[in-house]
């Protein structure tokens, strides 16, 4: 058992409360994933600047480190610090050489996502715990994808946890359990991606960031992930102006989707839904099995 | 059904879900009583277990198996359902007037249970001799080794309908995306479509023309083990 949570804004003017709406959501999901917690929260950058979520910097002193960037660099250097996470804002073009650095600067540092509008954060613990040390509930964005774990196929850790991004913009969350995940894994590695875990569910996610390098739209390689991943699974999926939900064909794990002018909203259960402005008069639906569905903003 | 002259109201927001079923559950033997349900904000097991005939509302959505193992009971859901709604019911009535979820009415043993949207995947999956009416559709693997009772589907049924059927019946109005192992169309008789008719009207659903309906039932070929079908197991 695992919960899912997504929010897609359609409206710009509940930009600023996404975080805080993705909070109450992925609050009451703990039952479903009390082990650990994580979610990415869309917005954007400075233009011409990437955004690189660091995780494990809790004893890392960030102006000293945006010092010695800027330092070797130039140009400008942003930095916010998040609990144990930091999100450094730098031009895009420094983007490798930032990361070279980093293994030098801060070799304690995970590069948890990178991306014009992706922020990534994930904790061990109850959901409610890694979601208010970290001030989700204060965070705006466009779209939101969360996920409170029950761990199936690999440890409880925070590298475990999900989201799992293995692409610029890029986030996957599970719920299921994948049964080629092993042979999907030394398939990917031969092509050239890489993976931080032994998790199944970061295999899914590095099959779309395959797929989409390949020129698929996210919807397209969704479509083709239902016939090469064999498991169970209910996906949600961000990409820097996209959203997409895909259940496999027996579809035992749980999904229901609630739509109104203002967003599109993701979750295990109904309940989630429960706190929702608008909810009562909402479109609510289940996702049928076997049916990509995706929303994208336009850019 | 009876007009109720006490009306209830249990709200989910101030009342544990315990103390809500128990008190349900403990109403008196021929209570007059009716109770409304609000808040119910997609909790699960919301009214279950009962065994007294009475009257139950529950304002709003609710989540998974809510009105499990009904027994004379009476419980509308005026909203959407979770999985597994009025699993294992016994008797009684649930009327679900959203959609319901995955494994509506499953194993149910008797009752009707009343579904005005669609019903998810494996609706009526071993069903042992509850009757079920979707005015909507069911999703795929619906009547899944169903044993007794009536399914009825006003819409379309999703793939592998009555996979492993036994003797319930299915009714399906609409189209029907494939059929599951051993479930086969079956001659409708006059006694099924005066079932099918009065399963309609017990569901409030007479507006629904018996005519375009097809029946499909077992074909009994997995009932002994054929020496044929080895190389399948």
């Amino acid at each position: 058992m695992c919960g899912i949570v997504g929010l897609f804004l359609k409206n710009p003017e509940f930009q600023p409360r996404l975080g805080y709406m993705t909070s109450r959501m992925l609050r009451v999901m703990t039952e479903r994933g009390p082990d650990s917690a994580g979610f990415a929260v869309y917005g954007s950058a400075p233009s011409g600047h990437v955004k690189l979520t660091l995780r494990g910097v809790a004893d890392i002193d960030l102006s000293a480190l945006a010092l010695q960037l800027l330092g070797v660099l130039g140009g400008d250097v942003e930095f916010a610090r998040h609990d144990d996470h930091a999100v450094l804002a730098i031009p895009a073009a420094t983007e490798g050489a930032v990361r070279a650095l980093l293994a030098t600067l801060a070799p304690g540092a995970v590069v948890a996502s990178s991306g014009h509008a992706i922020e990534l954060y994930k904790g061990v613990g109850l959901p409610e715990d890694v979601a208010g040390r970290i001030g989700l509930s204060g965070m705006g964005g466009t779209h939101a994808i969360g996920h409170t774990r029950m761990a199936t196929e690999s440890a409880v850790t925070v590298a475990g946890a999900h989201p799992f991004s293995t692409g610029t913009d890029q986030c996957l969350v599970h719920n299921g359990s994948l049964s080629n995940h092993n042979a999907l894994r030394r398939m990917l590695v031969r092509e050239g991606q890489t993976f931080d875990t032994e998790n199944d569910s970061e295999v899914a996610a590095g099959y779309l960031s395959w797929r989409m390098a390949q020129g698929a739209r996210l919807d397209e390689a969704l479509g083709a992930a239902l016939s090469d991943l064999d498991g169970f699974y209910t996906f949600v999926v961000g990409t820097r102006s996209g959203f997409a939900v895909l259940r496999d064909p027996v579809a035992c794990k749980p999904a229901v989707m609630a739509e109104t002018d203002d967003y599109v909203a993701f979750a295990s259960e109904y309940r989630a839904f429960a706190e929702l402005p608008g909810i009562d008069t909402a479109t609510v639906f289940e996702p049928e099995p076997q049916r990509v569905y995706y929303w994208e903003h336009q850019a | 059904m009876t007009t109720r002259p006490n009306i209830r109201q249990i709200d989910l927001a101030s009342t544990s879900l315990r103390d809500l079923n128990a008190a349900l559950q403990g109403a008196a033997e021929g209570s007059d009583d009716a109770w409304t349900i609000v808040n119910p904000r997609g909790r699960h097991a919301i009214a279950v277990g009962m065994t007294n005939p009475v009257e139950v509302t529950i304002a709003g959505h609710a989540g998974y198996y809510a009105a499990g193992m009904n027994q004379r009971a009476i419980v509308t859901i005026d909203g959407n359902a979770g999985p597994g709604v009025a699993e294992n019911m016994m008797s009684g009535r649930v009327h679900v007037k959203g959609n319901a979820s995955m494994a509506a009415g499953a194993t149910g043993h008797g009752g009707l249970l009343v579904i005005d949207g669609d019903a998810g995947a494996r609706c009526g999956i071993s069903m042992k001799g509850i009757d079920i009416v979707v005015r909507g559709s069911v999703g795929h693997m619906s009547g899944f080794m169903a044993q007794s009772g009536n399914l009825v589907v006003c819409g379309d049924a999703g793939e592998a309908l009555g996979d492993s059927l036994y003797e319930a019946r299915v009714f399906v109005r609409g189209t029907v995306k494939s059929l599951g192992a051993d479930c086969e169309k079956k001659e409708m008789t006059v006694a099924d479509r005066d079932l099918l008719q009065s399963l309609l009207e017990r569901a409030g659903m007479s507006d629904v023309p018996v005519g375009a309906f097809t029946l499909y039932g077992s074909a009994r070929r997995l009932y002994h083990f054929h020496v044929d079908n080895a190389s399948a197991y």
